[in-house]
């Protein structure tokens, strides 16, 4: 589910982007935006973190480098009431069935960002554990993968930023889909 | 109570363990049958009054297979290490001390999770980390796992 990394030095230059692909007409294209616009600046995410990973989520939430700069900031303890569940930190076999079940319980439009080593591959725990899962996108589709063990918060404010860049450039015209594992 | 004393009132209450000393702990190796009523004269006693017992831990000494209890007073702040072994691997059994101190619960259930070491008269002995239908206790020595394990070593 790549999107290209491109980084925009002004919103004029992602706006120009945008217009080109669009393939909705003018109407939908801006309303399209409008949408958009609004979705990426308030990714809610899910208090969901399973082990040091979730440390530096905290940290970037907090006043030095403050999520709140993007919307981002509102934690949400009910999967219901989240946009994006940032899975920051290993992921065990047991706890498989309860990750996915927050994520079937959040509501359309949601994303998933897997944080650090483990979450993108099993980190540390590839070679020699028999209880870590490889890789998060093995239970649900991934969005944003940020690697580093743990990554900065920059890193991690880098990640979101890239997640806000891919919804906007989502479109009413092409419903997006999220793959069912089962 | 020095270690010197510790080691008479096990030796009075168990007298077929075997007393030992490191730097740091006086250790006690007891039979499985004496663990429960020495730990608890142990903890009971006027004199020794071990309250707190703040480790339980599963051990793999190949073929033999044990529990380690870290036990600690509060009031007095005297150590003692005990240390009970079976050789069954089979179908190993040890009694559980939940009675006594009821933080053993949960350490017992860990033990049996990774060791397949059963308690006896345990109020609820189940795996609590891994799945309920998993096969083999991960933990011993001679846990094999040629799918996830990739022996760097060899």
């Amino acid at each position: 589910m790549g999107v290209e990394h491109k980084e925009y030095e002004t919103l004029e230059q992602l706006q120009a982007d945008m217009q080109v692909k669009g393939n909705g007409g003018f109407f939908l294209t801006t309303v399209d935006s409008l949408v958009n616009w609004g979705r990426s600046n308030s990714i809610w995410p899910l208090t969901f973190a399973t082990s040091c990973c979730g440390i530096e989520m905290m940290a970037a939430a907090a006043a030095r480098h403050d999520l709140a700069r993007f919307g981002m900031e509102v934690y949400r303890a009910s999967p219901r009431q989240a946009d994006v569940i940032v899975v920051a930190g290993t992921i065990v076999h047991r706890m498989a069935p309860v990750l996915k079940r927050l994520y079937d319980q959040m509501s359309e439009p949601k994303y998933v960002v897997a944080m650090g080593a483990c979450a993108v591959s099993g980190g540390p725990f590839y070679y020699n554990s028999y209880s870590v899962i490889r890789g998060v996108d093995n239970v649900i589709p991934v969005d944003v993968y940020i690697p580093g063990c743990p990554p900065r918060p920059e890193a991690f404010l880098h990640g979101m930023m890239q997640l806000q860049e891919k919804i906007k450039r989502e479109t009413m015209g092409e419903k997006r889909v999220p793959i069912q594992i089962i | 109570m020095t270690n010197e004393q510790l080691k008479e009132f096990i030796l009075k209450h168990a007298g077929d363990a075997q007393v030992a000393e490191n730097q740091q702990f006086l250790i006690a190796t007891v039979p499985a049958a004496s663990l429960h009523s020495l730990a608890k004269s142990l903890k009971e006693s006027a004199e020794t009054q071990f309250d707190y017992m703040y480790s339980l831990t599963g051990v793999d000494m190949q073929p033999a297979l044990g529990v380690v209890y870290h036990l600690e007073s509060t009031k007095f702040r005297h150590n003692v290490v005990l240390k009970v072994f079976t050789e069954d691997r089979v179908n190993p059994v040890l009694p559980s001390v939940t009675d006594i101190w009821r933080g053993a619960e949960l350490q017992e259930c860990e033990v049996f999770d990774f060791f397949g070491i059963k308690f006896q008269n345990h109020p609820d002995m189940r795996r609590i980390f891994l799945e309920d239908d998993w096969q083999g206790f991960p933990l011993r020595k001679d846990y094999k796992d040629e799918v996830n394990i990739v022996d760097l070593i060899k």
